[in-house]
């Protein structure tokens, strides 16, 4: 069975250590904050400026001037601290945020990562993603393994314009989790009771399959 | 003698020598922070063929979307947009052009602005539509591409408080892009919720100090809330 977008966001959570400071993209990433360790501390950042993100506020509690990235409001942990956008970018490009889970609608086999878009469709903007891939060292791209109609994200060379080159190392799918290293994808795990048959299929770029592929743990 | 009194009584004093053509930076993210009674003075005045540089472009019928309602942005700067469908419109139509930078890169094209530093190199857009036409140069192996800065002749920022010297602090994160608008501004026009008197504000707690800062006026806000999410209760 694919993964659900929950256990997406499970599987994501077990890369968390102690005391990361970690950005999540909207979607997919965002569920990753229901699934943190309760014997772990970690940080969220928000790049509009807030590094200590908490819950949903109450209705009490809700505030206009604190909201997230998605433009949510939120409310901020015990020990956040907040700042401009030049300083939440500087932590980015920096290198000083830990783990950075995002979606993409492609990535290839050189760790090229399309995510923002669509040609012929409306752009709306590529907003903190080209800052993000191209400022973290330890990225994780959340997404399905193929589209709808069953074509492969997972490609010998993106198609659509990028969001950055040579910046994903680390892929996890409603199939599998793969790794990307010298121009091919290593299939690490794959989901419960799906085939590497089924994964082979649907992985349109190089893949390498180790002797040995553990079924992932997840609730 | 004025001195460094900044405070100005009304919104048209506040926008004064604002003219067609020029470049305005606003402060904001989505609607949190944006200098609403600012941009609502600039579409009461009819400013036209403005260069707006802001990391988005409003809604429909609130903040800058209130400048597009009567035509008065012909270039819009920003990282996301099209939350609204009369920007939808005048892009498709060609009335607007848009030129989308990076969130970090336009942060970083303010500050340097404000700073005197006319570009700097960034990884940010490397090998993506963003990197074209400009240059490219290794450091260490790794490459970076050439982003220039920003300068407006017109900032203009939403604080929280004030002192008449035009000391501001922001409130949570409705700070945002608005210390980096405010110094990179030929003029700059700060709107607060609260103007106190000079020594009332922490010195070593003020965001942007004064010498950014040309005038400011104090002002009521709506606030609105782009997007209300609510913890669902403990059952």
């Amino acid at each position: 069975m694919a993964l659900s977008r929950e256990q997406m966001a499970q599987r994501v959570a077990q890369e968390l250590q102690d005391g990361y400071y970690v950005n999540l993209g909207i979607g997919i990433p965002t569920l990753v904050a229901n699934y943190i360790p309760d014997d772990m501390a970690v940080m969220l950042q928000s790049e509009n400026g807030l590094l200590g993100m908490g819950e949903f506020p109450s209705e009490e509690t809700l505030d206009a001037d604190m909201i997230n990235a998605g433009k949510q409001t939120v409310t901020a942990v015990e020990g956040a601290s907040i700042f401009s956008s030049a300083d939440s970018f500087a932590m980015i490009r920096g290198g000083h945020v830990d783990l950075t889970v995002l979606g993409a609608f492609e990535v290839d086999v050189n760790g090229n990562i399309a995510s923002w878009m669509i040609p012929n469709k409306l752009v709306k903007g590529m907003g903190g993603a080209m800052d993000l891939v191209a400022g973290a060292d330890n990225i994780i791209v959340t997404m399905t393994h193929a589209s709808k109609s069953g074509e492969s994200k997972l490609l010998s060379q993106c198609s659509l314009p990028l969001t950055g080159k040579g910046c994903i190392k680390k892929i996890l799918t409603d199939l599998a989790w793969l790794e990307i290293h010298d121009g091919a994808f290593i299939l690490k795990e794959r989901a419960p009771g799906v085939s590497i048959e089924e994964i082979q299929q649907k992985t349109e770029g190089t893949l390498i399959i180790p002797e040995r592929v553990p079924e992932m743990l997840v609730g | 003698m004025a001195g460094f009194n900044k405070v100005v009584r009304s919104y048209e004093d506040a926008l004064k020598g604002l003219e067609d053509g020029m470049t305005v930076l606003a402060g904001g993210f989505g609607l949190c922070g944006i200098p609403e009674n600012l941009i609502a003075e600039i579409q009461r005045k009819g400013t036209r063929g403005l260069t707006v540089v802001s990391n988005n472009c409003g809604v429909d019928g609130f903040g800058l979307g209130l400048l597009l309602e009567k035509k008065q942005i012909k270039k819009m700067v920003s990282s996301y947009v099209g939350e609204n469908a009369l920007f939808e419109q005048q892009l498709l139509s060609g009335e607007l052009e848009v030129e989308l930078t990076p969130q970090g890169t336009l942060a970083e094209k303010m500050r340097a602005g404000g700073a005197g530093i006319p570009a700097f190199f960034t990884a940010t857009g490397v090998g993506t539509p963003v990197a074209e036409g400009k240059e490219i140069r290794v450091f260490n192996g790794k490459e970076y591409l050439m982003e220039t800065a920003i300068k407006g002749d017109f900032a203009i920022v939403k604080g929280w408080k004030a002192d008449k010297y035009g000391n501001v602090m922001y409130r949570h994160t409705a700070q945002n892009f608005n210390p980096l608008a405010a110094t990179a501004g030929v003029v700059t026009v700060v709107e607060v919720e609260e103007l106190v008197e000079v020594g009332e504000l922490e010195p070593s707690q003020i965001h942007t100090p004064g010498i950014y800062v040309d005038r400011v006026i104090q002002g009521t806000f709506e606030k609105r809330i782009e997007q209300k999410t609510i913890k669902s209760s403990e059952v």
